[in-house]
């Protein structure tokens, strides 16, 4: 078991493109970690770099503190799980398994112990006669994974390892791959374009765009503070709004209400001595945590549908005004679009209390839930401290 | 399905008979010599006519003691194998390269080459390569004539091949090499397994054709008891300098057994599958 350590890594393809553009990351030991981006964002890419399928134009990669960046994929204590699996179709599932052993020339008989006794942790017990072709999807991935583990590398490394599987499936071999993972406690890094998948799965999650690192943190932290719209945009399965707003009042609005007990305790977030500042959007106004950014600034202001509560009647204090457009039914919960002033604003609401098409509603939203962005550079406007009581 | 239903035209039952009837004569037109092939070696009297035989292996006896035939027999195989594994092999390692880098014109060079060895082998090589052989001292050589007949199989071989072996997908081998195969094991133990179907094709089609090819051999042969069957075929002739027909049937036959057994095998173990070399 091991870390990995990234420096200052770029892989460059002989056409140009930096596939992965100057990276730094640390993967510590035991960690599930996820790459996570669109299609083409590199994550593929770092991913085969640290198995050493490509080679680093640029920078290190240590895996347990060895420098491994010249050292070929095999001799590196890596482990993969290939999009498709790559079981060979020749072999049975015994033989598969035990490919990575016979390869070091290991013995037969402590091969067919060691395919017996994988076979079982995966619960592929009498299956291990049949072909690949034989198998069905789910237990292709279980050979997959029980070759990976026999190989008995330092690091496992899945390439999209959910991807091949029916939406029914995937939800169970992402149970069972975590509890795996916890299992072995092995360090495991895989790729994904699935943001569900990475925050189910990931003790951390790197959200990669264009070969670049955007945003490294624990699925709560990505989810509830993206650092920028990009990563506020890909991350959660009702996307963000990210509306135009202008900076009303920086902090201490007289007749702000201040976050009261129950939001911060329920957010858990440092903000409940903060003073509230104010920004106004789509026609409305919102509270936000206290910022630097002076008053009359444009900014980008993000908040989840999550976060933002249908309010009927009357509300005092900022919120936003509008009428509902559409809802949408998402299971247990809706998603309600609201034309505020002719910007949409979507917010969920449980289900069976959602407000008919034509209703006037206002929504309101805890000052810690507010997020503000450069409107130029999109990155995350920093909260100032909270005042040292 | 509808017209099932109704009477037939008149029309339509004169062309189905009219098709029948043309169908019938293309069968027969090239059943006749198979039935030639399977009748006249038991025929004690054998002609250039088909009928049904007087059945006897007078003629299989000829045959065996003929001083040359099976002897050719034995110089075909012996060509034809060699010529065979040799495709296979460079094919093999040719096709593996072209399909896994990426060399700058790669298709131009591969369609070129196919281009050119169908166009250039052959007749319009004969004097060429005859002066080659010849100054290679490698006239009247078996080995002379089953590396010319490599020379001229190899390029379409690696089309061919070219294509299953881009059938494999890299992540078998990226797989392998991750866990620690070198380079030869992950040949050995992945690529080649994966595209023996492929190989077994390409092997038996490279047989089958220098099995039956007369020119190249007919060049670069001047002894007969080195040639080949499909050469030795055309001197079989009596005292008298007409056709040997008791011999000749025979010889036709068993010269026809290897082709129809090796196609029978792969086709049992593999099925034929010749994707066609029209991809990419």
């Amino acid at each position: 078991m091991a870390g990995i350590d990234i420096e200052g890594l770029a892989t460059v393809y002989p056409n140009g493109v930096r596939a992965v553009d100057g990276l730094d990351l640390h993967v510590a030991d035991g960690e599930f970690f996820a790459l996570l981006g669109p299609s083409g964002c590199g994550k593929t890419t770092l991913l085969r770099t640290i198995a050493g399928l490509e080679a680093a134009s640029e920078g290190t990669v240590r895996i347990d503190s060895v420098d491994v960046t010249r050292v070929e994929p095999g001799k590196r204590g890596v482990a993969m799980v290939f999009q498709d699996y790559a079981l060979f179709p020749h072999m049975n599932v015994s033989e598969n398994i035990t490919y990575p052993l016979k390869v070091r020339r290991v013995a037969a008989a402590t091969r067919s112990e060691v395919a017996s006794h994988t076979a079982g942790e995966l619960s592929l017990q009498g299956l291990l006669e049949r072909k690949p072709a034989q198998l069905s999807g789910g237990q292709q991935q279980r050979v997959a994974l029980a070759r990976a583990i026999a190989s008995k590398g330092k690091v496992l490394l899945l390439d999209e390892p959910l991807s091949n599987l029916d939406a029914r499936l995937r939800l169970e071999a992402r149970t069972f791959l975590k509890k795996l993972q916890r299992d072995l406690g092995i360090t495991t890094v895989f790729v994904t374009h699935d943001q569900a998948e990475a925050l189910a799965l990931a003790d951390r999650i790197a959200v990669m765009d264009s070969g670049k690192l955007r945003q490294l943190g624990s699925p709560r932290e990505v989810f509830a503070r993206p650092t920028n719209t990009f990563v506020a945009n890909f991350i959660g399965s009702t996307p963000m709004n990210l509306l135009p707003g202008k900076v009303a009042a920086s902090s201490g609005v007289e007749g702000a209400p201040r976050p009261t007990d129950t939001t911060s305790s329920q957010n858990g977030s440092a903000a409940s001595s903060a003073a509230v500042g104010l920004v106004s959007v789509a026609g409305g106004s919102l509270p936000a945590a206290t910022f630097s950014t002076p008053v009359g600034a444009e900014v980008t202001v993000g908040i989840r549908p999550e976060y933002l509560t249908v309010a009927s009647g009357d509300v005092t204090g900022p919120a936003l005004r509008g009428i509902v457009v559409v809802a949408e039914n998402l299971g247990t919960q809706s998603l309600v679009t609201v034309d505020c002033d002719g910007t949409l604003v979507g917010v969920t609401v449980p289900e069976e209390t959602e407000p008919a098409p034509g209703t006037a509603v206002a929504l309101t939203a805890p000052a810690t839930r507010v997020l503000l962005y450069d409107h130029d550079s999109g990155e995350l406007l920093a909260r100032q401290p909270a005042p040292v009581a | 399905m509808s017209t099932r239903s109704l009477p037939p035209t008149p029309a339509y039952v004169l062309r189905r008979i009219g098709f029948y009837v043309l169908i019938c004569a293309i069968t027969l037109f090239f059943a006749v010599p198979m039935l030639w092939i399977a009748s006249a070696p038991f025929d004690a009297s054998p002609g250039l006519g088909v009928h049904w035989p007087d059945w006897t292996l007078e003629n299989f006896r000829k045959t065996l003691e003929h001083p040359y035939a099976m002897h050719s027999m034995v110089n075909s195989l012996l060509i034809c194998v060699t010529t065979a594994v040799a495709v296979t092999a460079f094919a093999a390692l040719a096709s593996y390269a072209l399909s896994r880098v990426r060399i700058p014109g790669r298709d131009a060079l591969l369609y070129g080459l196919l281009l050119l060895s169908s166009v250039v082998t052959g007749t319009a090589a004969m004097v060429p390569i005859f002066v080659m052989m010849f100054q290679l001292g490698l006239i009247d050589s078996r080995f002379g004539v089953a590396l010319v007949m490599t020379g001229g199989l190899l390029p379409a071989a690696i089309f061919i091949l070219k294509d299953f072996v881009d059938a494999v997908p890299k992540s078998y081998e990226e797989s392998a090499r991750v866990f620690g195969a070198s380079t030869g094991q992950i040949l050995r133990d992945v690529v080649l397994p994966v595209a023996r179907p492929g190989l077994a094709t390409i092997m038996v089609w490279a047989f089958v054709n220098s099995w039956g090819n007369f020119l190249v051999p007919f060049l670069l042969i001047r002894s007969i008891d080195k040639q080949p069957g499909a050469v030795l075929m055309q001197t079989l002739t009596d005292e008298g300098g007409s056709v040997n027909l008791q011999v000749l049937p025979v010889f036709s036959l068993l010269f026809s057994i290897p082709v129809v057994v090796l196609y029978l095998l792969v086709n049992s173990r593999y099925g034929f599958r010749f994707h066609g070399g029209i991809k990419s």
